[in-house]
């Protein structure tokens, strides 16, 4: 079948089989499916070594476990916040995370502006959340300017205390 | 995720389980999921605790490199306030990155804040969201390039040297989970912390959250006590219409919780 | 509470009111309006050209050839949006590397090419007949130019090497033609169908998902195809019979050149068929645009609320004015009362290409008009001036490109596939 009207096909399938070609250098043999099927779980399987690799940058591991990790070197200190009602915020909220520490950052940068405890201790008249439990302020009216670690102590905020 | 599939995978697992129960308990947990392949993550978040604090917002952010400044964010927490004469306000002031430490309501760039008369306010409350992790995820599902998948332990994660950045998944959330990433310009989401869940560690949020709202399991294992309080408690999910079949469960849901 | 340093995509042009999720922007913004705008171009101009070869509408032949050419001149310029959308446009052929069938999108590279490769095929059977006649020509020259020697090189590799002009060949390239254009129609409706698919299968979006989008767009996309090809048919023929007046060009020297006359029977003879079939077209896309808004409102579901408040009050200019009244009924009345002329058909043309691209605005703006909480809505804004690259290419410069290319293709295409060349051969005759 020797006519001019198949020439364009043979561009075509030239075409088409570069294209595969390429596709077998270039797309990494690690694709494929999960046990999601290939609707849901189309991928490259070296991808979840990427995600896996991520620097945990919190080491605490807040109340459930008794900030374990701060606990190593600080165990006294850690002992006697979980007691007070502060105890159940994890160390690293304020003290920030623990990456690297302590040999890199051998202090860790705390956080005593106004704006930590305010996330907790501003007023909401929301009585129908936890909200209601927690003593609030007006930040406006309440000793503006100064930040509340000059008089509150975030390790034992409790009033009778101060 | 159905009961009945529960109890299926439960029955498996107690049979497969009751010989080393009690060896389980001093072994590393790492160890733990390495040998136990039945693993598919959940997230159980409890409105009635949640504060509105943001740490968890906060510890993401730091956590997964996402920028502070950036108006996205993996997790957010939104503020429900009802009126007495029914009017609802919603807000979630910058992801509620910095908690909510004003009364006013954010009712965007046009209509600016809302002071509400707080003898006016009905009920009030705070519902934590983040990426739902579905066991049928309709992002994964129309991405044209194979970018975005659900890990075999359930997470739904995105391939960031591959993805395209059409942002098809970012539309076919049903929960606005997703966003462009401002630093590496591919679709960016939460991903359950995944190096920390596979090392045996609490996601970041949960880590933060000094109330407990927020709680991780292994559904498939039924001697987690949070396993235990989705299995038997009431929870909800968010928009079940679009059969999307959410894997965080929330207790304490609202219809205007969307 | 912190300076704005580091803007998210989409925050530019996005202006939020009331409850809006935290992540939620307008990330489909002009370029994806420009895409099935296009697209549906090209589907358009094929489906027409179509018309006369497979079902031998005698009248469409001269159009035929003119919008044939032309849909492979807004070919690339469909993909175009697509790539400067892309986050990340240099991986954009990983559409073509793994393919994630389960998504709209995936289908778009082999549609793409397939279909570009029939086009292309079809051209060359049309067309290889000139081919081999200029390179002939060239050939035949005793003294060529550098340029000349190389458009003779040029010629020759674009016939493949076929240079059989007998009959018997150019009836084999016909007959070939019409095949090819037969598996175009499916094809090209298939190619937009699913960039009408791409829209309805967004189950999170309670504006776009329903069955009707797939179809709603192919006929859409037909009607801006005719109404585009009216409308440069109509531009060109006033170029040439402007030439023809003052004798400029080949009308100086050859004087079987076509005469004003000639040219303005021929003119109205293809407006007067082309806008019928522009007519039944319309008639089928309103129908169901209309359906669809109807069904919405009587069933109500949850999301009618917030689309209420979309579609009567927010967008209501958009949708109802320039969309609907000066997009369709007007074109529509300025078409069928009586005593039409080509003037007339082309002002409506004009109109039904700005209804269909309203159309396409108000679905993919109008889609993101509103939050996935149903509490909030969304204003998309779109960037005038061209500053940075990302306000270049998702803004209104980026979009202007993207609607200049085609006709600066067209022009370079028209060298080598002239699309009136027709007229030419009766002249060598």
């Amino acid at each position: 079948m020797k006519s001019h009207v198949w020439r364009p096909l043979f561009v075509v399938l030239g075409l088409v089989a570069g294209i595969l070609l390429f596709r077998a250098y270039y797309v990494p043999g690690t694709f494929g499916s999960g046990e999601y099927g290939f609707m849901y779980s189309y991928h490259n399987k070296e991808n979840l070594e990427y995600w896996k690799n991520q620097p945990v940058r919190y080491r605490d591991t807040g109340k459930q476990k008794m900030h374990e990790y701060c606990g190593e070197c600080h165990a006294e200190e850690v002992e006697v916040r979980t007691e007070d009602m502060h105890g159940i915020i994890a160390c690293e909220n304020c003290h920030g995370p623990a990456l690297k520490h302590p040999d890199e950052p051998h202090m860790l940068f705390v956080d005593r502006g106004r704006d930590v405890c305010l996330r907790c201790h501003t007023q909401l008249p929301y009585t129908t959340s936890e909200r209601k439990r927690i003593p609030g302020i007006d930040s406006n009216e309440h000793n503006p300017g100064l930040a509340c670690v000059d008089c509150h102590n975030p390790h034992n905020p409790r009033l009778e205390d101060m | 995720m159905k009961r009945r599939d529960f109890m299926k995978s439960t029955i498996i697992a107690i049979a497969g389980a009751s010989v080393p129960l009690s060896a389980l308990e001093f072994i590393d947990p790492k160890e733990v999921l390495a040998a136990n392949p039945e693993i598919h993550w959940a997230f159980l978040i409890n409105t009635y605790t949640c504060v509105g604090c943001g740490f968890c917002v906060k510890a993401c952010k730091t956590e997964n490199d996402v920028p502070f400044e950036a108006n996205v964010s993996r997790t957010w927490v939104e503020r429900y306030v009802y009126t007495k004469d029914d009017r609802r306000y919603i807000d979630s002031p910058q992801a509620a990155l910095y908690g909510f430490t004003e009364s006013k309501i954010d009712l965007g760039a046009r209509l600016g804040f809302k002071e509400i008369d707080p003898d006016n306010v009905g009920k009030a409350f705070f519902v934590p969201k983040l990426c739902n992790h579905c066991a049928a995820p309709s992002c994964t599902q129309v991405c044209p390039v194979g970018a975005t998948y659900k890990t075999d332990d359930g997470v739904v994660l995105v391939d960031r040297s591959w993805c395209i950045g059409c942002g098809y998944c970012i539309m076919a959330c049903p929960f606005g989970a997703r966003y462009f990433h401002p630093v590496h310009h591919v679709a960016d989401k939460c991903t359950f912390c995944y190096h920390r869940i596979t090392k045996g560690l609490e996601t970041a949020c949960v880590n933060a959250c000094p109330f407990g709202a927020r709680k991780m399991c292994n559904i498939r294992d039924i001697n987690d006590p949070i396993t235990k309080i989705i299995l038997n408690d009431r929870v909800g999910v968010l928009k079940d219409e679009f059969g999307t079949k959410p894997q965080a469960f929330y207790i304490g849901l609202a219809s205007e919780v969307r | 509470m912190v300076e704005q340093v580091m803007t998210v995509h989409g925050e530019l042009w996005t202006v939020k009111e009331l409850f809006v999720l935290p992540n939620e922007y307008v990330y489909w913004s002009i370029q994806i309006v420009m895409y099935p705008f296009m697209t549906g171009l090209v589907a358009g101009a094929f489906v027409l050209s179509s018309l006369y070869h497979v079902f031998g509408v005698k009248q469409l032949k001269e159009i035929a050839r003119f919008s044939l050419v032309f849909s492979f001149a807004l070919l690339p310029v469909a993909m175009m949006p697509l790539l400067l959308h892309l986050a990340q446009p240099f991986r954009g052929f990983h559409v073509l590397m793994t393919p994630h069938f389960t998504s709209a999108i995936s289908a778009f590279g082999i549609v793409f090419m397939a279909y570009a490769c029939i086009v292309a095929s079809e051209l060359w059977f049309e067309y290889r007949k000139h081919f081999v006649l200029t390179t002939q020509g060239l050939a035949a020259r005793s003294a060529r130019s550098g340029f000349d020697t190389l458009r003779m090189h040029f010629f020759k590799i674009l016939t493949l090497g076929a240079m059989d002009i007998s009959e018997e060949a150019v009836a084999k390239d016909h007959k070939a033609v019409k095949k090819l254009a037969m598996l175009g129609i499916p094809v090209a409706c298939f190619l937009h169908g699913y960039a009408g698919f791409i829209f309805g299968s967004v189950k999170a979006n309670a504006l776009w998902m329903t069955p009707l989008m797939p179809v709603i767009f192919i006929c859409s996309a037909v009607v801006s195809g005719i109404a585009l090809c009216i409308v440069c048919y109509v531009v060109t023929m006033e170029i040439r019979k402007f030439m023809a007046k003052r004798k400029i060009s080949r009308w100086a020297a050859d004087k079987t050149a076509p005469t004003v006359t000639e040219l303005n029977s021929a003119q109205q003879q293809e407006i007067g068929i082309v806008s019928n079939y522009l007519l039944y077209f319309m008639i089928a896309a309103l129908t169901l645009e209309i359906l669809d808004l109807i069904f919405r409102g009587y069933t109500q579901v949850k999301s009618w609320d917030i689309l209420r408040e979309v579609i009567m009050e927010r967008d209501f200019t958009k949708i109802f004015i320039m969309q609907y009244a000066i997009g369709n009924a007007l074109p529509f009345l300025m078409m069928v009362l009586p005593g039409r002329t080509v003037r007339r058909t082309t002002i409506a043309a004009c109109l039904v290409i700005f209804g269909v691209f309203m159309m396409r605005w108000n679905v993919v703006i109008g889609g993101q008009a509103f939050s996935l909480s149903f509490a909030g809505f969304m204003h998309y804004h779109l960037p005038i001036l061209p500053t940075t690259w990302e306000t270049f290419r998702e803004g209104l410069a980026g979009a202007l490109t993207v609607m200049a290319t085609p006709f600066v293709i067209f022009w370079f295409l028209n060298k080598i596939f002239p699309a009136f060349l027709e007229e030419r051969k009766i002249e060598k005759a």
